[in-house]
């Protein structure tokens, strides 16, 4: 029994119902120590670590971790660990354990090999963020869990159709690079996009992680697009058709993010820019473009957290979330405004940051495959993001007008989050080899040359005047903007409306036919067999015998015809 | 109001020459730096800056366009979500 500890999804569950069961001092340790504990146990596994179970006549392979696997396990128990840190003063009893449970079955996915064991982790983790959600209390953010749950069990269903079809056709279980050659492949294709929040069910995003509680969003934003990544990375890497895919993604994440007031959501739209450039690089498929990939939703998710984090001291100490109704605060709360910051220069892949070092490669890599429209759109949407995350969140939660409010700064343990998350923002930034040592495939790559960073830090500062230049069109205002969430949040219920509507004088008028039929054959039946009816009356000999031969003439006279 | 010393206009006005300082710097090093250039336009003086600001202007435009078409006032959901 002690060795299935030796799973690092494991010691998360465990952790998780440690964490629900005791209360303060103990609470608290073990929170910290339970990512730790899944790290160890993570990186004591012997390189050749296979577990097998049998099951129903198939071997199932819940854990045999490669360098992909690794690299992503690892970041997820860097990211509970430190999503924990941040969440200890969270009142809020379930929203912890929830977040283990989640971040314990996202690493059970990436550590599995095989098609069953991802799909019970995948549905796993639904669950898991669902709670997290939930935790957060508000009626708002019980029907965003709701609406949540409802795509998620949509794409879980997608993704059991396709793994069901294609153990069919191929007969074997393994999870490994797959060709799209058929409806299987392409289903699980789109579980899988679902999940990464690639338009059009992108929606879920940022509908639902904004109504999570302070510390909820956090955990959120890591671990189900970033699952998505490794399943992508894994299943179908150099998948053409995921390069517009990506591009859509990265497009749409900054305009959506651009028109958005609600500072969380601006973040909930860059967390799908950002995944965007990861599905490009995959789509690419070179090993610059999947090592990319890979170290960037490493760093991707380090700086995430971050601005969250930021976001949500933000909304803890003021209870407010839009920006409408934020600025200035960095008279009052200047670690969180430096350490948001650090998170935005991180984003917009600022050299000197983690993300220059990753996203800078995928960029690469589009230029080495000679892919000229991709790569012009790729260094636009770089500017963009400058634009979008890089300067908008900051300034205008930090910034821009004096909202009056002097909120102070958050309790130690969140400020000691942010600590610990800028500085592996910045020093990843700086010490990039330990991460290019973790990716998938060998690095031979320099992020550091003079062209690099010169073009860079024009895209990026040219971006900002622009952003400065144009700021009355960016000026906030009370608005939402309408996404593909509207479609099951307006349109379907309006149309099922509109049929029930409609299907009332119809079912009315249907109900009076069967009345007036009904009564017609009553009536009917009464009259013919009534006494003295036609049917019920006695017959004299002779119409007998006159009827009788009616129907022998007939039966002669059909004889003969046929 | 007095106010923190960042909100002052003589602070702005310098973050402002400061800031173009470091924008004509960073167009200038074009001049010294060898692009290793997968495409030709990379090796275009400032390019990189033009393709920057034109973009951003761009989805400025376009993001205010969709606006136009897709903006609610922001109690719209639960306006409808009463009823």
């Amino acid at each position: 029994m002690t060795d299935l500890l030796a799973h690092p999804a494991v010691v998360m569950l465990v952790g998780a119902l440690l964490v629900g069961a005791t209360r303060g001092v103990p609470r608290a340790a073990i929170a910290l120590l339970t990512p730790l504990a899944a790290l160890a146990a993570l990186w004591r596994l012997p390189a050749d670590t296979v577990w097998t179970v049998s099951w129903l006549g198939y071997t199932l392979t819940p854990l045999a971790p490669d360098a992909l696997s690794r690299l992503f396990a690892t970041i997820f128990g860097i990211m509970a660990a430190g999503g924990a840190l941040f969440a200890l003063n969270q009142p809020s009893r379930l929203e912890l354990p929830a977040a283990f449970v989640y971040a314990g079955a996202a690493m059970a996915v990436v550590l599995a090999r095989d098609l069953f064991s991802v799909f019970v982790a995948w549905e796993l983790m639904a669950i898991g963020s669902t709670l997290v959600l939930w935790s957060a209390g508000s009626e708002l953010a019980r029907r965003a869990a709701m609406r949540y749950i409802m795509v998620h069990l949509a794409g879980g269903m997608l993704l059991f159709i396709g793994i069901a079809a294609h153990v069919h056709a191929t007969g074997s279980i393994a999870f490994e690079a797959m060709t799209l050659d058929g409806p299987a492949q392409w289903l699980i294709l789109a579980a899988f996009l679902v999940n990464a929040g690639a338009p059009p069910l992108s929606a879920w995003l940022a509908d639902a992680y904004p109504e999570a509680s302070w510390s909820g969003m956090v955990f959120l934003s890591a671990f189900t697009t970033k699952t998505a990544v490794y399943v992508l990375m894994r299943g179908f890497p150099g998948a053409e058709v995921l390069i517009p895919i990506g591009l859509a993604m990265v497009f749409y994440g900054i305009i959506f993010a651009l028109l958005e007031n609600d500072m969380r959501r601006i973040l909930a739209y860059s967390i799908v820019n950002q995944v965007g450039f990861m599905i490009t690089g995959i789509g690419i498929g070179t090993e610059l473009a999947l090592n990319g990939a890979a170290a960037h939703a490493f760093t991707h998710i380090l700086y995430k957290a971050l601005l969250l984090m930021s976001a949500g001291s933000v909304l803890l100490m003021t209870g407010r979330r839009k920006c409408t109704d934020l600025g200035g605060l960095f008279q009052s709360m200047p670690l969180t405004t430096l350490c948001g910051t650090i998170g935005a220069l991180a984003i917009s892949s600022f050299p000197l940051t983690s993300g220059f070092v990753s996203k800078s490669m995928i960029a690469s890599a589009a230029g080495a495959e000679h892919l000229f429209v991709v790569w012009m759109l790729l260094a636009a949407a770089s500017a963009g993001v400058f634009l979008h995350a890089g300067i908008k969140f900051p300034w205008f939660v930090f910034f821009q007008k004096d909202s009056g409010l002097r909120p102070p700064e958050p309790p130690l343990n969140m400020r000691l989050a942010m600590i610990l998350f800028a500085a592996l923002c910045v020093g990843l930034g700086i010490f990039y080899e330990p991460l290019y040592a973790l990716l998938p495939y060998r690095v031979d790559y320099a992020p550091y040359t003079a062209p690099h960073v010169v073009a860079q830090l024009q895209l990026l500062l040219f971006s900002g005047l622009a952003f400065f230049v144009m700021l009355d069109a960016l000026r906030r205002t009370l608005t939402i903007t309408l996404d593909f969430d509207w479609t099951w949040r307006v349109l379907f219920p309006g149309v099922i409306r509109l049929i029930e509507r409609g299907a009332t004088p119809v079912a009315m008028v249907l109900a009076r036919i069967v009345r007036v039929a009904g009564r017609a054959i009553l009536t009917a039946g009464r009259t013919l067999h009534a006494p003295g009816g036609p049917l019920a009356r006695t017959w004299s000999s002779g119409t007998m015998a006159l009827g009788m031969m009616i129907v022998l003439l007939g039966l002669l006279l059909a004889g003969y015809l046929a | 109001m007095s106010g923190h010393w960042l909100t002052r206009p003589s602070t702005i006005r310098r973050l402002w020459i400061g800031f173009a300082i470091v924008l004509a710097v960073t167009v200038l090093a074009d001049l010294r730096v060898e692009h290793e250039a997968h495409f030709a336009v990379e090796r275009w003086f400032g390019f990189h800056a033009a393709w920057g600001f034109l973009a951003c202007a761009a989805m400025i435009v376009v993001a205010k366009a969709i606006g136009l078409v897709l903006k609610r006032p922001d109690d719209y959901y639960e306006r409808r979500e009463r009823d």
